[in-house]
């Protein structure tokens, strides 16, 4: 299954009939595809997010594990796309590699055009990211820590942004608590509002809706979907809720191993797999991986 | 299977499709900018203190105490030791500018754990923040930590022993200086550990100073040390500091040898330090260190 536009080909991995596909979970029947996707464009200054044979391995020799392994996709500006995988299959890693906060063993990172590893400082100002694995404050109010981020990031509007942030993500009545006192719940709005202070063009979420309550759930989807169609933002999410990656992403990059397994969208993936839905998708592939040695990386509890 | 543009609808061709490319200019490299995030810092840590008493007692405590211990001690010996007698106050000034480059020290490293211990690293460079700029910030945090310690010892060392600090002069604020940089440099050298060790290596933060103390003539003057071990102190920058306050105290001279040869070794270190840090800071860029660090 190919296809071409504007010049660029994606070619994602071949091997799956829909016929063969079983109707329940066993894991065995189901083949590797034949080659990696193709998810890269022509110049990958022409992605908003770009990763281009990326490698990290850790230890050497006979004790080398490559969390990432040779990794290469292009996510074209106004995006949605969904990094999905087991756990131990790079995600927190090809996130951290993207973010600069991890310099890759090989390969380079590219967001809006700058390398991650070498211009970080070029670009930071115009991305942000949200992981409800990495803390802020806990001492410092909401308040308090949307204000040193609101100036950490340059914003100058900082005092009516977090006002809009906090009314919109439901946290007005909470900006004077500790974040510390907060529920995880709360935490997450708290570092989705975090993510947003800046109006990022490029947004890494990691489990934007871990903890919060179907409702609310689904009130931050729908925000994050709104946020993106009126800004024209590039996302990048990664996620275990297979409805939200239904729901806000147009294209899903399946990861295994540290390896790109699949791609596509998920409409396209779902049939291609003969299932009903993603996450039958995604239990295809997570399964097959058990059977297999499986990358470790520092983190990775995505 | 398509990317879309946020506004186009997806569709099932399999193909991608890409918008144009606007390169914006840089953001975040000029002054304004660089000051704008080092205020952001200096933010955290103020809202930090302020919020908790316990901490303000902490920086306080501690100086009080030595001072105390100290401005008893020194009446003992005024009677009792001619050399005390010569120079009221030696001892007082001793401890007071001790605790310079301890507050020093401690007001960054401490402010690093605090990052430390609620998992921020990775927020804080996400960001356009750069670790030079996130030093800087934390040592004018630790200049008002180092304050707040301080001016409470130095008004009761007036009240009690009737040593004025101030009493030293101009020197004084070229003594601080280097005193407060041998604690910064000292103080980055610990994060360049901490950053490479972790947690475990926590304790190194409050008892690598102390490991100085005999060498850096706090007390005593140089040619006082046995003779092998005065190489040692002479490389150590707040020794100089020490052997210049005593010069005033004693014979009311300012050595201005002594100032220099503090400040240059301060500031050899301090370069020394900075490539260690961001040594450092590359090697847990490598390692994923500053995405996993924490309690």
């Amino acid at each position: 299954m190919a296809g071409s536009r504007d010049g660029l080909v994606f070619r994602p991995g071949g091997g799956h009939s829909a016929a063969t596909m079983p109707d329940d979970h066993t894991p065995a029947p189901l083949d590797r595809p034949t080659q990696a996707p193709d998810c890269t464009v022509a110049n990958p200054a022409d992605a908003a997010i770009s990763a281009r044979g990326l490698v990290k391995q850790y230890g050497d020799g006979d004790q080398a594990e490559r969390a990432v392994d040779n990794l290469s996709f292009d996510i074209p500006f106004g995006a949605s796309t969904a990094l999905l995988g087991g756990n131990g299959a790079g995600k927190t890693t090809t996130m951290a590699m993207l973010l600069g906060l991890l310099t890759p063993t090989a390969g380079e990172a590219r967001i809006l055009g700058d390398d991650m590893a070498t211009n970080r400082h070029q670009v930071a100002a115009r991305m942000n990211f949200s992981s409800p694995y990495v803390e802020l404050p806990y001492r410092l109010t909401i308040r308090q820590n949307l204000t040193v981020y609101g100036k950490l990031y340059g914003v100058s509007d900082a005092r009516d942004r977090i006002a809009h942030l906090a009314d919109d993500l439901n946290l007005t009545a909470l900006l004077d608590r500790p974040s510390g006192q907060l529920s995880a719940g709360q935490k997450t709005r708290l570092t989705l509002a975090k993510a947003l202070i800046n109006r990022p063009e490029v947004l890494l979420l990691d489990e934007p809706t871990a903890s919060l309550d179907p409702d609310t759930g689904d009130y931050v989807r729908q925000y994050l979907a709104d946020y993106l169609k009126q800004t024209g933002a590039t996302m990048l999410l990664a996620s275990h809720n297979m409805p939200e990656v239904e729901r806000l992403c147009d294209h899903v990059l399946m990861l295994r191993g540290g390896k790109l397994y699949d791609a596509g969208a998920p409409r396209a993936l779902i049939e291609r797999y003969g299932r009903q839905n993603l996450e039958e998708v995604f239990l295809d592939i997570a399964r097959q991986t058990r059977a297999q040695p499986q990358a470790t990386e520092p983190g990775d509890d995505v | 299977m398509t990317y879309n543009m946020g506004n186009e609808p997806a569709d099932d061709t399999g193909a991608m499709k890409l918008g144009t490319v606007v390169r914006q200019p840089a953001l975040g490299q000029t002054q304004g900018q660089r000051w704008h995030r080092m205020s952001a810092l200096i933010w955290r840590h103020w809202y930090l203190l302020r919020g908790s008493l316990p901490r303000i007692f902490e920086l306080v405590y501690w100086p009080l105490v030595q001072l105390l211990t100290w401005v008893l001690l020194s009446q003992f010996l005024m009677g009792n030791s001619s050399w005390v007698a010569q120079a009221a106050g030696v001892l007082i000034g001793a401890v007071l500018l001790w605790e310079v480059v301890l507050r020093a020290q401690l007001g960054l490293t401490l402010t690093f754990l605090e990052e430390l211990w609620s998992r921020n690293l990775g927020h804080l460079f996400v960001s356009p923040l750069h670790p030079l700029e996130w030093v800087g910030s934390l040592m004018i945090v630790s200049i008002i930590r180092s304050a707040i310690g301080l001016i409470p010892a130095f008004i009761l060392a007036a009240l009690l022993a009737n040593f004025s600090v101030f009493d030293l002069g101009l020197p004084l604020v070229l003594f601080f200086a280097s005193l407060m940089m041998m604690g910064w440099w000292l103080a980055m050298i610990i994060m360049a550990i901490l950053l490479r060790h972790g947690l475990g290596a926590e304790s190194i933060a409050w008892m690598s100073l102390w490991v100085l103390v005999p060498f850096s003539c706090v007390y005593y003057p140089l040619e006082s040390m046995p003779v092998w071990l005065q190489p040692i102190s002479v490389v150590i920058p707040a020794t100089h500091v020490f052997e210049g306050m005593r010069d005033i105290l004693f014979d009311r001279a300012f050595n201005w040898w002594q100032l220099g040869l503090s400040l240059g070794l301060n500031v050899l270190y301090m370069a020394l330090a900075t490539g260690l840090l961001l040594a450092a800071f590359r090697k847990a860029r490598q390692d994923g260190k500053l995405l996993q660090m924490g309690e």
